[in-house]
C-alpha cells in the first residue's frame, strides 16, 4: 500500500479548519462544565428538593373531634372517621358496568354519578361521608380517577331527644348549633403533620421530622343527665300531643348547683338525618322565644312586698268585685274573689291582688328586683342565638304596666330565664349562674335577690298553690311536697292579644330541701285546656316524679299527709 | 506495612457491613413501628364506633321499650316503696 500516492493527501489544508474544529470542541467541553457547576453549585437546593420529594412525603396526622358527654360518661355525640369519594372526570373514564357497581354501592342514581363524570371540572365529590366497608368495597373495584379523602361523621346515639342541647356539625365537622357552635374551639382538634421517608413500596423507612404535633380535640361533659333529659322528652311529648299544641319546652336545674340537667324543646329533629329541617324544628324555643310569662310572676311581686315589709303573709288584700280600674284601663281576674291573704293571692292566682301589691313599691325597686333575677338581659351562656326578653326601662313605665307586669304581662321572658329565676325561692333567696358543663368544684357564690326569711314564706305560699284549693293541684307528686307557680297568658300577636294562650309551670321539690326546678312551657294548647294548672301543670309532675325516683331522693312527705297542711287566713281587720 | 493496610481494610470492610446492617434494621423497625400505629389507630376507630354501638343499644327509649313490653316490668306505686335512712 502506498498511501503517498493518494491525491487527496498531498493536498495542503489551510491551518485555521483544525483550530475552528479545536475551538468548537473547547466550547463544548467549556459549556458542559459551566451546566455542571450550575446544577451542582447555584442551583443545588432545587434539584436536592426534588431529588428528596421523589421518595419524602408530608403525611397529614388527623385529629379528631372531641366528643360531648353527659354528667355521667355516656356519649351523646361523638365523630368516627368516614370516607370521601372523588374523581377526576378526565381519568375516571369507566364502562357503564362499572357505573352501575359503582352507583349501586354509593346508593346513587347511575344517571346522576354518570353526569358528574361528564362535568369539566376537574375535581368532583361522587359522595361524602360513606361508611369505611363501603369504602373498601368500592377500592377493590379498581376503577381509574376515583380516589378517597378521609372524614369525620358526627354521630348522636341520643338522636332527638337532646338535639337542641347538642346542636350539629356540618359536613366539615365543624359545629353549626348548640353545645357543638357554642364549644366548637374547645371540641375541635387541630390537625398535625410529619415528614417521612417512604420507599420504592409505599412503606415508611424513615421518620424525618415532626412538623406539628396533632391536637386532639377536647371531650366536653355537660351538666345533663342523659335519663333526665329522656324522661323530660317523653313526658313532653305526651303532653303535646294531647293537648294538640303547637310547641313545648321543659327546662330542669339542679337547685343546689345551677346546672342545667335537661333542656327539651318540641318540635324536634333526628340530628343524624338532617336532610328535610324547617325552622320551627331547629328552634332552640328554651333559649330564644320570648312569652309573656303570666302568673308565674306573681310570685316576685309578692316576694319584693314581703321583702320590702309592705306586706305579711296574711296580710289582706280586697280583690272583690274583680275588677281594678287603672287610668283608663281595667284588669280582671278569671274568677272574682273576695278579701284573700297575701298566701291566698299566689295560692287562687290573683291579678288584682299582685296588681294592688305592685302599685304599692316603687317602680325603681320592681325593675331592680326583675334585672336581679335576670330578665331583659341575655344569660350569657355563650349558646348561639340566647334572647334577652323584653323588660322596659322603670322611668317610662305608667302605672297600668307596672300593674300588669306584677302578673308577667307586659313583659316577656325566656324559658330557661324563668326557671333560673326560681332558683331565688328554691334556693334561699339567692341566684346561681347557670352552667351547661358539669361543675367540678363548688358553685360560686349566688347574688342575693330575697331574704332568707322571704324565700322560706314563698315556699309555703307556692306549695298551697299545688294542694286542693290551689291552682295546680296536678302538679302534686305522690310521697314528695312539692311547690309552684302556674302561668297562662294570652299571646302577643302584631301588637295585640289573642285567644291563643301559653301554659306554664315554674315548681320545685323537694319543698323541704329543694333538689329540682323543672319548668314547662306549651306553646298553643287547642284541645280545649290552655289553663296553665291543667296543661303544664301535670307535665311538672311526670318530669319530676320519676326524676327524683332516678336520683334517688328520699321522699319528704308520706302521702297521708299530703292534705294537712293549712291556709292562714285573713286576718280580721281592715 | 502491608499487613497494616490488611487489617484496615478488614475494619473498613466490616464497619461498612455493619452500617449496612444496621441501617436495615433501623428501616425494618420504623416499618413495624408504623405497622402498630397504624393498629392502634384502627383500634381507636374500632373502639370509637363500639362507643357509639353502646350507647345506641342503652337509649333510654329502648331500655324502657324492652323493660315495659318484653320484661313486663312497671313502675312501683309511692306505697310500694321504703327508703331506708342512713
Amino acid at each position: 500500500m502506498k498511501h503517498s500516492h493518494s491525491p487527496l493527501l498531498e493536498e495542503r489544508l489551510p491551518a485555521w479548519r483544525a483550530y475552528l474544529v479545536m475551538g468548537l470542541l473547547m466550547l463544548g467541553f467549556a459549556a458542559l462544565l459551566g451546566r455542571s457547576f450550575y446544577l451542582q453549585g447555584i442551583n443545588k437546593n432545587f434539584l436536592i428538593g426534588q431529588g428528596e420529594s421523589r421518595y419524602e412525603r408530608v403525611l397529614e396526622i388527623s385529629a379528631t373531634r372531641g366528643r360531648i358527654l353527659d354528667r355521667h360518661g355516656d356519649v351523646l355525640a361523638m365523630s368516627t372517621p368516614v370516607k370521601a369519594v372523588w374523581a377526576i372526570p378526565e381519568d375516571a373514564k369507566l364502562a357503564p358496568a362499572q357505573v352501575r357497581q359503582l352507583a349501586a354501592l354509593l346508593e346513587t342514581d347511575p344517571r346522576e354519578l354518570t353526569r358528574k363524570l361528564a362535568g369539566a371540572r376537574d375535581f368532583v365529590y361522587l359522595k361524602r361521608q360513606i361508611a369505611p366497608d363501603v369504602a373498601t368495597q368500592i377500592a377493590n373495584l379498581k376503577l381509574p380517577g376515583v380516589h378517597f379523602k378521609n372524614e369525620f361523621r358526627r354521630y348522636y346515639p341520643s338522636g332527638e331527644v337532646a338535639a337542641h342541647m347538642l346542636g350539629f356539625t356540618g359536613v366539615d365537622d365543624v359545629g353549626q348549633e348548640g353545645i357543638e357552635l357554642a364549644m366548637n374551639s374547645q371540641l375541635t382538634g387541630k390537625p398535625g403533620g410529619r415528614r417521612v421517608i417512604k420507599d420504592r413500596r409505599g412503606q415508611i423507612v424513615e421518620d424525618v421530622e415532626s412538623i406539628r404535633a396533632p391536637q386532639e380535640g377536647k371531650d366536653t361533659v355537660l351538666a345533663l343527665d342523659a335519663k333526665l333529659q329522656y324522661l323530660a322528652y317523653v313526658q313532653l311529648k305526651q303532653a303535646i300531643t294531647l293537648h294538640k299544641a303547637k310547641a313545648g319546652g321543659v327546662v330542669v336545674l339542679d337547685a343546689r348547683s345551677g346546672e342545667v340537667l335537661a333542656l327539651v324543646n318540641l318540635p324536634t329533629y333526628n340530628p343524624n338525618n338532617r336532610t328535610r329541617l324547617s325552622g320551627a324544628q331547629l328552634r332552640n324555643r328554651a333559649f330564644t322565644d320570648t312569652f309573656e310569662p303570666g302568673s308565674t310572676f306573681k310570685s316576685f311581686t309578692v316576694a319584693l312586698a314581703l321583702d320590702k315589709g309592705n306586706v305579711r303573709i296574711d296580710t289582706p288584700i280586697q280583690t272583690a268585685p274583680g275588677k281594678l280600674t287603672i287610668g283608663s284601663a281595667t284588669i280582671s281576674d278569671a274568677h272574682p274573689n273576695g278579701i284573700l291573704s297575701v298566701a291566698q293571692v299566689i295560692q287562687k292566682s290573683s291579678n288584682i291582688g299582685a296588681a294592688k301589691m305592685a302599685l304599692a313599691l316603687p317602680a325603681e325597686e320592681m325593675w331592680q328586683m326583675f334585672d336581679n333575677l335576670g330578665f331583659g338581659q341575655p344569660l350569657k351562656l355563650g349558646f348561639p342565638g340566647e334572647a334577652a326578653g323584653r323588660l322596659r326601662p322603670h322611668k317610662r313605665w305608667r302605672p297600668i304596666e307596672q300593674a300588669t307586669m306584677s302578673y308577667g304581662h307586659g313583659i316577656s321572658v325566656t324559658l330557661i330565664q324563668l326557671a333560673s329565676a326560681y332558683q331565688a325561692f328554691a334556693r334561699n333567696g339567692d341566684l346561681l349562674p347557670l352552667s351547661l358543663t358539669r361543675l367540678e368544684a363548688a358553685p360560686p357564690v349566688g347574688v342575693r335577690v330575697f331574704s332568707e326569711q322571704t324565700a322560706r314564706e314563698m315556699r309555703a305560699m307556692l306549695e298551697m298553690a299545688v294542694l286542693p284549693g290551689g291552682t295546680a293541684p296536678k302538679a302534686q307528686v305522690p310521697g314528695y311536697r312539692v311547690a309552684g307557680k302556674t302561668g297562662t297568658a294570652n299571646k302577643l300577636e302584631g301588637g295585640s292579644y289573642t285567644n291563643k294562650y301559653v301554659a306554664s309551670f315554674v315548681g320545685f321539690a323537694p319543698v323541704s330541701d329543694p333538689r329540682l326546678i323543672i319548668a314547662v312551657m306549651i306553646d298553643e294548647p287547642s284541645a280545649g285546656k290552655y289553663y296553665g294548672g291543667e296543661v303544664a301543670a301535670p307535665v311538672f309532675s311526670g318530669v319530676m316524679t320519676s326524676a327524683l325516683r332516678s336520683l334517688g331522693v328520699a321522699p319528704d312527705a308520706p302521702e297521708k299527709l299530703l292534705q294537712m297542711a293549712t291556709i292562714p287566713p285573713a286576718r280580721e281587720e281592715m | 506495612m502491608i499487613r497494616w493496610n490488611l487489617i484496615l481494610l478488614a475494619a473498613v470492610l466490616i464497619s461498612a457491613l455493619a452500617d449496612v446492617s444496621i441501617n436495615h434494621r433501623a428501616r425494618k423497625l420504623v416499618t413495624s413501628y408504623e405497622r402498630e400505629q397504624e393498629r392502634m389507630r384502627a383500634l381507636e376507630v374500632e373502639w370509637g364506633q363500639l362507643q357509639l354501638e353502646q350507647s345506641t343499644w342503652a337509649t333510654h327509649a329502648r331500655i324502657e321499650e324492652i323493660a315495659r313490653r318484653r320484661l313486663g316490668m312497671h313502675t312501683p306505686r309511692t306505697n310500694q316503696i321504703i327508703t331506708a335512712s342512713p
